[in-house]
């Protein structure tokens, strides 16, 4: 059964990486950012179900509010458009500022969530925003035995 | 120009012997590298990232001219006379409008214009393994499509082998700038970049505003000989009085035509919501579709299309040029130094590479003796961890033994744009072991480019 990290900064110290899992975007709804909110079956006994998908319903609706077409996006080109730009240099955007509530969201998922069950989400920016990464991590302290073999299966597998 | 774009490669590095391998990073140690100095693309960068240029820039200062000298010759021989006969509302017209065109140009020419940044090593092995368990793996494998509906019509996505990625919808590979760009129009030699997501607007309100500048100056232009010639003097004289307005003239009659022809074609793809890429090869198009498919990123509505195209949310650049790289470690242990110098140059590549290959066995060598085997599968993922999870705090290796491979995996996650950059050429070459030997992060073996490079401490020496 997966190992029980207290914080954060206890995974990252004394963890090994097993794998990592990518949750990828979900174009159905055209080139708006969405992923898809499929639980990955590598993840099955590390974290429960609900969870994840709650996670990931909740960044969807950042970045549609991110994206959302309406009249305060209007405003912001207008007034762009009429200043030659310009005001792009001063003034931070919508976009970048429900990044930085992602950012700091996942951030709080990560310490809440998901490394007390040794796992780490990715912020998708740093991915550009292709996927979610997932790292999962096992103790070497214990299950010393089945990081490698997984290792060995996942190599193998990726051959 | 070329002192900022990336710095030479040590001399003393290309030499392989251990000590040379010490001196060589132990100076990389000192200096924080920003990720632009490492972009793999065909870029130029200035001003330490801030701005990004196409490698090929050569008619932007040609059309930056064209412009400069068509309005200071406006302002200095035109305006005066019409000032006095006609409004002082005409320079300040001309000044606007110029002020605009040119502040768009520069907009659209140094600003990103969409980039995807390249496929990490670990992203690109699990896209591997999802092909290979759909398919046959053969050797150089055919075109790789994924295909998926958006808006309930079937859309094909390409893999790209340079990005090592399946392009996302309306995402193209410009060969010249050797990118993915999102939204991608088209690669404008005039502006020096690719037209792309993020400066469309700034594209489009470029050529508007230029259409209106040409017709303003060229009207402004020929009511000036007018007016001259009405006062009792023929034309060629007007003309000898005044020779410059015949040289805006030639210049503004003949780019009327062709910006005026390019407003009125991205005015009908904004409209649309499709992009010169898209109408160029078809995509859409009646003739391909049936009834039912047409354009799904279409609102069926122009004012929508304009507005969403034009006013719509400005996305963020996702390549982060002005980050930092995590500090690679001054140790000449670490396994698979991969010297973070973007190498442009073929030859230079060839070298290096099979240089790594020599350089890591040294140093496999040379780490045996002196680190628990245990070390390196912990601690180079640590430092990864802290450098992905919060970019601005904790660069800090960790301490012990595991300072000496903190570079490891640190030269994996930021390098592997360096690593796709290397391996870009040989994408098509994808067999040949001594490329995928020069491959970061060996000790996550599970991780591996293309999935198929072995360990180092198994590759013999070429």
């Amino acid at each position: 059964m997966a190992t029980e990290f207290h914080n954060l900064q206890e995974l990252r110290h004394s963890a090994s990486l097993v794998t990592k899992v990518f949750v990828q975007r979900d174009y159905s709804e055209g080139t708006v950012c969405r992923f898809h909110n499929k639980f990955p079956s590598d993840l099955h006994n590390r974290i429960e179900r609900t969870l994840l998908e709650e996670t990931v319903k909740t960044l969807n609706s950042y970045y549609l509010e991110a994206e959302k077409i309406g009249g305060q996006s209007y405003l912001e080109g207008c007034l762009a458009c009429a200043t030659a730009y310009i005001v792009f240099l001063c003034m931070e955007t919508r976009y970048e500022k429900v990044l930085k509530k992602i950012s700091s969201y996942i951030q709080e998922q990560n310490e809440k969530i998901y490394a007390p069950r040794g796992l780490l989400l990715t912020d998708p920016v740093e991915r550009g925003m292709r996927v979610l990464e997932i790292s999962v991590f096992e103790d070497r302290g214990s299950g010393s035995s089945s990081p490698s073999s997984s290792t060995t299966s996942a190599g193998s597998s990726a051959r | 120009m070329k002192n900022c774009e990336y710095q030479q490669i040590d001399p003393r590095a290309l030499s392989v012997s251990p000590s040379s391998v010490q001196n060589h990073t132990e100076k990389k140690v000192q200096r924080l590298r920003r990720k632009w100095e490492v972009f793999p693309g065909k870029n130029r960068f200035f001003c330490d990232g801030r701005i990004i240029l196409a490698r090929q820039s050569g008619i932007l200062p040609v059309t930056l001219g064209l412009i400069v000298v068509t309005c200071g010759l406006f302002f200095a021989f035109d305006c005066p006379f019409l000032v006095t006969h006609l409004t002082v509302f005409i320079p300040v017209i001309g000044g606007v409008l110029s002020l605009f065109v040119v502040t768009s140009l520069l907009r659209t020419s140094f600003t990103d214009p969409g980039i995807l940044p390249r496929a990490t090593p670990d992203e690109a092995a699990d896209i591997e393994k999802q092909i290979d368990n759909s398919g046959s793996s053969t050797y150089r494998p055919p075109p790789r499509t994924k295909e998926i509906l958006i808006n309930q019509q079937v859309v094909k996505l390409k893999y790209c082998f340079t990005c090592k990625m399946f392009r996302p919808p309306r995402t193209s590979h410009c060969s010249l700038c050797d990118n993915c760009v999102e939204r991608f129009d088209h690669h404008c030699p005039w502006v020096g970049n690719c037209v792309g997501k993020r400066n469309y607007r700034f594209f489009y309100s470029f050529i508007i505003s230029l259409s209106f500048l040409t017709s303003f100056i060229f009207g402004c232009v020929v009511t000036h000989i007018t007016l001259r010639s009405q006062d009792g003097k023929s034309l060629i004289q007007a003309i000898q009085e005044s020779p410059a307005s015949v040289v805006e003239l030639v210049i503004c009659f003949f780019s009327i035509w062709s910006i005026l022809g390019l407003s009125g074609f991205h005015t009908y793809l904004v409209a649309s919501n499709l992009t010169t890429n898209e109408d160029i090869k078809g995509s859409w198009s009646s003739k391909r579709c049936t009834e039912e498919s047409g354009n799904p990123y279409s609102y069926n509505n122009i004012m929508t299309n304009c507005c969403v195209t034009l006013c719509g949310p400005m996305p963020p650049s996702l390549i982060d040029r002005r980050g930092f790289l995590p500090l690679v470690a001054a140790s000449p242990a670490t396994e698979t130094e991969l010297p973070p110098f973007p190498v442009k140059n073929d030859t230079n590549m060839c070298t290096k590479s099979t240089k790594d290959v020599l350089e890591r066995l040294v140093r496999s060598l040379d780490s045996r003796g002196r680190c628990p085997p245990g070390a390196p599968k912990t601690t180079p993922v640590a430092v990864e961890i802290s450098a992905a999870a919060t970019p601005p705090a904790e660069r800090s290796p960790p301490t012990g033994c595991s300072r000496q491979h903190a570079g490891r995996h640190t030269a994996a996650a930021p390098c592997p744009p360096f690593a796709r950059g290397r391996e870009r050429r040989d994408s098509f070459q994808s067999s040949n072991p001594a490329f995928r030997l020069a491959s970061p992060s060996p000790s996550l073996s599970r991780t591996f480019i293309l999935g198929e490079a072995p360990d180092v401490g198994f590759i013999p020496p070429p």
